[in-house]
């Protein structure tokens, strides 16, 4: 019994926040959070615990810019309800995430465009989500 | 794949469970069962020669554990390694070692959906993404409807170009007595069919329907004694490259370029010395991709490709012949029914659709959303 509770003084201490908690209390904030891994030198999404290119645990948290391309886009068709938009942005920073373009047609969401980031709070229960809209010129 | 002797399995028995939509109450174990009866059959074996036994289902939580205790058998080989619809071409490769390794002989590996007859809703359970679920993309469809999006963007291929993928394929089903398909299609059929997630219709998309079976994997001495000519299993080959879309590396490249690598290295052939081709195709985005990774054609060319009748039946490459995930069933998890149809193409069973002097057949799986892809190569006795 001894032995276990010398063991126990050897835990690693439990983590604080989850990724997931942490990146959405930037988005209740209005900012897009990412991470950045040093030893990979390339930025990491969706945010975790270890560097999908290096293992490593050494992930630090950074504020997105909010600017990006759609890398690709598609309109969803229900069976019930308007058609939207679904896409992937490239954010400048060197990370994708799945969004959507607002302020225009669904349709007219175009591979290559530049859109600028916002924070939208659906209410409710419902977490916020980052979302896009074309860059104005 | 490395570790692995190129023929040293084959698969020597083949079957389709009931398909389309089957009878009321009956479970996928029932379907994986019905399957793996009709396959043993095939090949002269019985239950009791059984000592390997993979599945994988989305509606069984223990897929395998339900599979033994319905047969009956407790084999000292199990597996349900589960990676989408590709998970049955893991499968051969995990059979393989084990047989020869010695630690079994005779494997099953099968697969039951009754996805069509409980919904779809009820057939896989729904797993929240926080990342991606927000944004309500339809999924698989508009995962690889990006993947189009994005191939059409960089490439110039066109929604005509998908669509000559999706006339193929059922030009096949006519001609496959099993096809759940009866009707041609027709590009402009294709274009002008309800639209889904741009740039697909309904008719770029696969079919929903229930459906099973099972294969039988051995050793190649055992299978020489079989009741007929074996499919040995020349190359193998896998790769993941991500499981949900926003994290796929390139949405215009898949992992099917390494697996189809590491599966022809294994082989010692190339894409030229293949006679048929059986590919995951969930989309008409699939088999392009596909075409194009695994060496029939350049990166950015798969959709002029398939244009003009090449892969439909009295084309110049037979791809799909069962009429595919697109025409002929497509019950989830639809990679069983790639291997089954490049066996039978192998022994000649095929009928009007038969490819004339078939020795070398690909069977290409795909799971997830483009997220696992798996190649088994296979050879009819000719090609030892």
């Amino acid at each position: 019994m001894l032995g276990i509770v010398h063991a126990r003084e050897d835990l690693m201490p439990a983590a604080e926040t989850s990724p997931l908690k942490t990146y959405l209390a930037y988005l209740e904030r209005g900012q897009l959070a990412y991470q950045w891994s040093a030893s990979a030198g390339r930025a990491v999404f969706y945010p975790r615990l270890l560097c999908p290119a290096t293992g490593s645990d050494e992930l630090e948290w950074r504020v997105s810019k909010g600017l990006g391309t759609v890398y690709s886009t598609t309109v969803v068709y229900p069976q019930e309800g308007s058609p939207y938009n679904v896409a992937l942005v490239d954010c400048d920073e060197g990370f994708r995430l799945m969004s959507r373009v607002e302020g225009i047609t669904p349709e007219q969401v175009r591979i290559g465009m530049r859109v600028q980031f916002r924070a939208h709070r659906p209410g409710g229960e419902e977490p916020p989500m980052p979302v896009f809209f074309p860059l104005e010129a | 794949m490395q570790g692995l002797k190129r023929a040293s399995a084959a698969i020597v028995g083949v079957a389709e469970s009931d398909l389309g939509q089957v009878a009321e109450g009956m479970s996928v174990i029932d379907l994986m069962a019905q399957g793996s009866k009709r396959a043993l059959d095939d090949c002269g074996l019985g239950l009791r020669d059984v000592d390997g036994l993979f599945c994988a289902t989305a509606q069984s939580r223990l897929s395998v554990l339900a599979f033994a205790e319905y047969l009956g058998i407790d084999p000292p080989v199990l597996g349900s390694t589960i990676v989408g619809g590709s998970s049955f071409e893991y499968h051969v490769a995990q059979a393989m070692a084990a047989i020869e390794q010695g630690l079994c002989n005779v494997a099953v590996i099968a697969y039951g959906s009754t996805q069509r007859t409980v919904g779809r809703k009820q057939a896989s359970q729904r797993e929240i993404n926080p990342y991606e679920t927000p944004f309500r993309p339809f999924l698989p469809a508009s995962a690889y409807a990006l993947a189009a999006a994005r191939h059409m963007h960089a490439f110039g291929t066109t929604r005509e170009q998908l669509a000559a993928v999706a006339v193929a394929a059922r030009d096949w089903a006519l001609l496959n007595p099993a096809a759940w398909e009866k009707k041609p299609l027709t590009i402009e059929g294709v274009l002008s069919a309800r639209l889904v997630s741009y740039p697909f219709t309904v008719r770029d998309c696969c079919l929903v329907t229930d459906g099973g079976g099972a294969i039988v994997v051995t050793s190649a001495e055992r299978a020489r004694a079989c009741k007929k000519p074996p499919a040995y299993v020349l190359g193998c080959g896998q790769s993941v490259t991500h499981a949900s879309i926003s994290s796929m590396p390139d949405l215009t490249v898949t992992g099917a370029a390494a697996s189809g690598q590491a599966a022809y290295k294994m082989a010692r052939l190339s894409p030229a010395d293949v006679d048929v081709l059986e590919l995951y195709d969930a989309f008409t985005i699939n088999t392009i991709l596909f075409l194009e990774d695994l060496g029939f054609c350049k990166k950015g060319e798969g959709g002029a490709f398939v244009s003009d009748g090449r892969i439909a039946p009295k084309g110049s490459l037979p791809v799909n012949t069962n009429g595919g995930g697109l025409s002929y069933c497509h019950p989830g998890m639809y990679g069983l029914f790639l291997l089954i149809e490049a066996v039978r193409q192998l022994r000649g069973e095929c009928g009007a659709r038969q490819v004339r002097d078939c020795e070398v057949a690909i069977a290409h799986g795909n799971g997830g959303v483009l997220s696992s892809q798996a190649t088994v190569i296979l050879g009819a006795p000719a090609t030892l």
